[in-house]
């Protein structure tokens, strides 16, 4: 009975500490809870992406470089990505027949345009992307911000040479408007490759990344790229620019003696 | 095989490059022309950017026109006073047609002056050429035909400063040679060539020198004007593509032994008419290339890379 009225007191001191440990870590773990569920919402918009290597070097025998893309997000969507090369200024001139003779008439120059424009997305852009946010993060060709250098031209005058300029660079291989895929593996993992041709710009590139959801960014991440010179062609390329006379002298020497080489090989009989 | 050139920004393919250059290396050394007339075109059509290609094909020819020289040295046809007399003009004219070269591009309109230049004194030389290089050949199948006096007269022996050129047996006045060499060294800077072709023409026909001769001259003279253009265009645009020039210059020494064999077999007129059809072949196309609507009319520079 003793026994009994002591077990039961201990019970309910027993009780009394379950109940007390139970609320200590209900009151613990409130915070993650709700940390947790807040997050929620932010995980779903989660987006990771990265790049097979982050440097492309251009070496001697440069054919150009794949470089290869993959990511991950939480929630379900569409992915596009645009990638875009370090600035230029370009002039484009438009030739004019004038007595018979075909000659550069007019022209228009172009300030900080991408030298390396390309886009790759799941689906077709137009099918997951507002045609307003298109034109803010400057998505596909048509969207693509080229400003003419001259502010007060005719506005439709410029239509003429942006068209022509995009045209030109695309032949060249440096815009690629929608061409890329990304292709998802399952609902979270994609992957894309991305080609640079051999005459790819060297300089500063940046790939950005949008997750798409009903036609809405919900997520965006960026990514750096770096094509630079390498080996023997970087030398040549830094003595050039930095050592411009010496450069020059080398040059001369150089040919000088390889022409009294060609001479003494062929014609020493002579 | 693929190569990577580093001022150019471009891959091309090393074959193409050696060809080219042994190519007009033969030609250069036929002819004793640089061969940029027709160099340059043919690197552009291959992708490769003007200015580079202007500037490391001038690379090129200093070392094709040095092999080319030695290779007339040996035979002493090379007059060295004649030659120093058409570089000091040259000098002078360079550097008037560089100050001139910044005048039409200012204006916009330097592309279409160029083409003009190649056009207009293509056709004008080849023409003459042609014709009289024709009339010699015709005289050497019928030796009835009355010769032409072998030291005419001109008004040109009239003019100060004479000078004995013992190589080429002439006894005129500097201030032809100098001229002439000025004139082609201004059309040298705005045009981007060596100028052998108009050089060559002037000597022959204005200075009455031997065609043996005039040759390895004209070489002599392209190896300064050329290194001239090699400096000036390193400093200036930093556009020297190292690489590109030493393919070319391969290719081109090479060409250039085999052109020197081949030109010292054939007659002076049988030559003359050959450079002549050549230098009117690529008028023409120049020509064409003016008068029939361009596949774009749009055409792109980058100003800053």
């Amino acid at each position: 009975m003793r026994q009994g009225v002591c077990f039961r007191a201990f019970l309910r001191q027993r009780s009394w500490a379950v109940a007390g440990f139970v609320g200590a870590l209900f009151l613990l773990f409130v915070p993650l809870f709700v940390s947790i569920a807040w997050s929620w919402r932010a995980e779903a918009q989660a987006l990771t992406a990265d790049l097979s290597d982050h440097l492309i070097r251009i070496t001697a025998g440069f054919t150009g470089a794949n470089v290869v893309l993959f990511g991950a997000t939480e929630g379900v969507g569409d992915i596009i990505l645009v990638v875009t090369g370090p600035e230029t200024h370009v002039t484009l001139r438009r030739k004019g027949q004038v007595a018979g003779i075909w000659l550069n008439q007019d022209q228009v120059a172009f300030d900080r345009i991408p030298s390396f424009y390309y886009v790759a997305s799941s689906q077709p852009v137009d099918e997951i992307m507002k045609r307003g946010l298109r034109q803010l993060h400057q998505v596909g060709l048509d969207f693509l911000r080229l400003k003419a250098t001259e502010k007060d031209l005719d506005p439709e005058y410029v239509k003429n040479f942006r068209t022509a300029l995009i045209d030109l660079k695309q032949e060249q291989g440096l815009y690629h408007g929608e061409h890329g895929k990304v292709t998802f593996l399952g609902q979270h993992l994609f992957r894309s490759e991305l080609r640079f041709p051999s005459n790819v710009p060297p300089g500063k590139y940046g790939i950005k990344i949008y997750l798409l959801k009903d036609g809405d960014v919900v997520s965006a991440s960026t990514t750096p790229l770096e094509i630079g010179k390498h080996g023997v062609g970087a030398d040549i390329f830094q003595f050039a620019h930095q050592h411009a006379a010496l450069y020059g002298l080398v040059a001369i020497i150089l040919a000088l003696f390889a022409g009294w080489t060609a001479d003494s090989i062929f014609n020493r009989k002579a | 095989m693929q190569i990577y050139l580093p001022i150019a920004e471009m891959t091309v393919d090393v074959f193409v490059i050696l060809g080219l250059g042994g190519l007009v290396g033969f030609l250069s050394g036929i002819f004793g022309v640089g061969g940029g007339f027709i160099l340059t075109p043919l690197l552009l059509f291959i992708g490769i950017p003007p200015p580079v290609a202007v500037a490391s094909q001038a690379n090129q020819l200093v070392a094709a026109s040095v092999s080319g020289v030695l290779a007339h040295w040996r035979r002493n046809n090379v007059d060295f006073k004649m030659g120093a007399v058409l570089i000091a003009g040259g000098v002078a004219g360079s550097l008037f047609g560089v100050w001139l070269f910044g005048v039409l591009q200012a204006l916009g309109q330097i592309d279409l002056v160029i083409s003009l230049c190649y056009v207009l004194f293509l056709g004008v030389i080849g023409g003459l050429m042609l014709v009289e290089s024709s009339r010699a050949l015709l005289r050497h199948r019928s030796p009835t035909l009355p010769q032409r006096k072998k030291n005419q007269h001109m008004w040109l022996h009239g003019l100060p400063f004479k000078m004995r050129f013992k190589t080429s047996k002439l006894y005129i006045s500097a201030t032809v040679p100098f001229a002439i060499g000025a004139v082609v060294g201004i059309l040298a800077a705005i045009m981007g060539v060596g100028g052998g072709f108009l050089m060559i023409p002037a000597m022959v026909y204005l200075l009455g020198m031997p065609t043996s001769i005039v040759v390895g001259t004209s070489l002599f003279q392209i190896i300064f004007v050329t290194a001239a253009v090699t400096f000036l265009q390193a400093i200036q645009n930093q556009t020297v593509d190292g690489v590109l020039a030493f393919l070319l210059l391969l290719g081109g020494v090479v060409g250039a032994q085999f052109g020197s064999r081949i030109g010292a077999k054939l007659r002076g007129d049988q030559l003359r008419i050959l450079l002549a059809l050549l230098v009117l072949g690529v008028c023409l196309k120049l020509m064409l290339d003016l008068i029939t609507v361009p596949d774009n009319l749009y055409s792109l520079e980058v100003v800053t890379p």
